[in-house]
């Protein structure tokens, strides 16, 4: 069993104080992980040792930092689940899903322009036909969708004239498996989250998959949130393309990598273009590489891509089922306590089955922004506002909410130092007929 | 409680929590301002109806959801500004910019008396992250006022 007090001694940052020489109770690791000295370290010994221009120069350094990018891929893509050709690097995982929904605009525009026009001719005949919208064709996504799962296919749709139609939340903040009839003859793409960063429900991907395979839909998910938390295995998923985000896997910020099947990526229209992404320019055209490198456009992230494969590499020694292991453990942990605390509710399934440790809530009477102030006071980091998901917080009869999320180096001794915080949270702000004054 | 907390959410604020002053919505207004602090989706739709002459406020009512500061600020606000002259709405309005810019360090003792309760605001500017929240407000009335004199 991982034992979380082991774990922590290699998350420099969480030896800190915070607030006048409070121990600090960081649990807010769904927006962000912290880093273990192993991924500072890999950074570090990078730009000592290793650091150059990769895929070009001739020199031997040039040839050690190409291996090091290349070898980061390898160790990412197993990670996942997937080959290496199928791993794009991108700055985050809002550029990741941005990648694809700009290769079907751009293969629309394309299949949109006049035949033989040059316009019609940016993209290749088979990007057109894999990837081109038409007004009528449907984008399905979620109520539960981060804004950046959710936000550029609201814009492909408009862009194109195609519809966006979306799968309910229910009450308890799980995808409504009523409303997964949405996925229809006209669904071209199923964009979907792989466990909501509010509700932390885990979504059943196999059933949507195997909706989407009988209509021909293509399905991108985001496993932002699941990647650094449970075993994910794309392969097995048979998802066609899904974006994550190293700094969510105590890796570092500014990398992040897009999925892609092959023969999908083979398809697809560059989004950035430029610099080491081409093979033939003139001044009247340009031939662009094969994938991954024709989406690696301009100098790329190298240091934080060796930092992300440093991370996995530091998940993989833990072991995935134990991490989730652990993590089970917390989100029960988590929910007993916040339902210990009277006027508190939980916004999300009320039990740890498959349920990931975010657990977003409401103080009865308190703004979440009170909520966060208070317990930021007694050392306890939180999420306070609307967590880059308004549709789900509408859903939830929410403006806002506070969430605390879990990771690998949480211990059972931070969810209780929270709930006590929760409960000097009530103090606080109970109304003076209450208690006298606070 | 440390005395960080009972320094930022003094008494006064906590009251004005609760019992909001000019929380409702105005119908004959003359100046409206529709006013969100995106990082934790906090809104206020506030309206403003000038005298005749467009000089004095004349009555203000707000609406909108948001955190105990955004929302005693407002409150605060309302009670510092109506049946003040536009002139003098706007230069309070700069004295608590100027206070927020602060720091926490607080202001000469004209301004803050001339700030009366919204003084106890001082220590919100040690937070850097609610800084918009107490300011919500007087930005929306910044902003209808502006349309309430362009119409007068």
């Amino acid at each position: 069993m991982l034992n979380p007090d082991t774990v922590r001694a290699d998350f420099p940052l969480l030896g800190r104080t915070v607030r006048g020489g409070k121990p600090l109770v960081y649990l807010d690791s769904g927006a962000t992980a912290q880093k273990p000295q192993q991924v500072i370290d890999a950074e570090l010994t990078f730009y000592a040792q290793t650091n150059a221009a990769v895929h070009r120069g001739a020199h031997q350094i040039a040839e050690e930092a190409t291996e090091a990018y290349e070898t980061s891929r390898d160790v990412v893509a197993e990670f996942v689940g997937a080959d290496s050709e199928e791993i794009v690097w991108t700055k985050n995982a809002t550029e990741a899903l941005n990648l694809v929904a700009y290769g079907f605009l751009n293969a629309s525009l394309a299949a949109a322009a006049a035949p033989g026009s040059a316009a019609a001719a940016a993209v290749t005949p088979e990007a057109v036909q894999r990837y081109a919208l038409v007004p009528g064709d449907e984008i399905v996504v979620s109520e539960a969708e981060h804004h950046a799962n959710l936000v550029p296919w609201q814009q492909l749709a408009q862009k194109t004239g195609a519809t966006l139609r979306w799968i309910s939340v229910t009450a308890e903040g799980r995808l409504d498996p009523e409303t997964f009839s949405v996925i229809g003859e006209r669904t071209r793409i199923l964009a979907i989250t792989h466990a909501s960063n509010v509700s932390g429900a885990i979504t059943d991907v196999e059933a949507l998959v195997a909706r989407a395979r009988r209509v021909g839909a293509y399905v991108v998910l985001d496993a932002c949130q699941t990647a650094a938390h449970m075993p994910v295995d794309l392969h097995a998923l048979d998802v066609d393309f899904a974006a994550f985000s190293a700094h969510k896997m105590v890796g570092p910020t500014g990398v992040g990598a897009l999925y892609g099947k092959r023969a999908l990526l083979e398809d697809l229209p560059p989004f950035l273009t430029g610099g080491s992404m081409v093979e033939v320019v003139t001044m009247e055209a340009t031939s662009f590489m094969p994938p991954p490198q024709r989406f690696e456009a301009g100098t790329q992230m190298v240091a934080q891509v060796v930092g992300f494969a440093a991370a996995v590499k530091y998940l993989s020694e833990l072991g995935m089922d134990q991490v989730a292991a652990h993590e089970s453990q917390l989100t029960q942990r988590l929910l007993d306590g916040i339902t210990s605390v009277p006027g508190v509710r939980v916004l999300g399934p009320q039990d740890a089955t498959d349920r990931l440790a975010v657990v977003a809530f409401e103080v009865d009477g308190v703004h979440p922004h009170d909520v966060g102030q208070v317990l930021d006071d007694a050392g306890v980091a939180v999420r306070v506002g609307h967590h880059c998901a308004q549709p789900i917080h509408r859903r939830l009869g929410v403006h806002a909410s506070a969430r605390a999320s879990a990771g690998v180096y949480t211990t059972a001794a931070d969810v209780d130092a929270f709930i006590a915080g929760l409960h000097e949270v009530r103090r606080f702000f109970a109304a003076p007929s209450d208690t006298g004054g606070h | 409680m440390a005395d960080a907390m009972e320094q930022l959410y003094q008494q006064v604020i906590l009251d004005h929590a609760r019992v909001r002053q000019g929380e409702g919505e105005l119908t004959e207004y003359g100046g409206e301002s529709f006013q969100i602090n995106p990082t934790c989706g906090d809104q206020v739709t506030l309206r403003v109806r000038l005298d005749p002459e467009g000089e004095r406020i004349q009555a203000l009512g707000w609406t909108g959801q948001g955190c105990s500061i955004s929302q005693a600020s407002l409150s605060v606000m309302h009670e510092l500004v109506l049946d003040q002259p536009v002139a003098r709405a706007e230069e309070l309005g700069a004295y608590f910019r100027e206070l927020m810019a602060a720091r926490g360090k607080e202001l000469d003792s004209s301004r803050l008396e001339a700030l009366e309760d919204a003084s106890a605001f001082t220590g919100v500017a040690r937070y850097p992250a609610r800084i918009k929240c107490a300011l919500l407000g007087w930005m929306a009335l910044r902003d209808a006022l502006v349309q309430a004199r362009g119409r007068a």
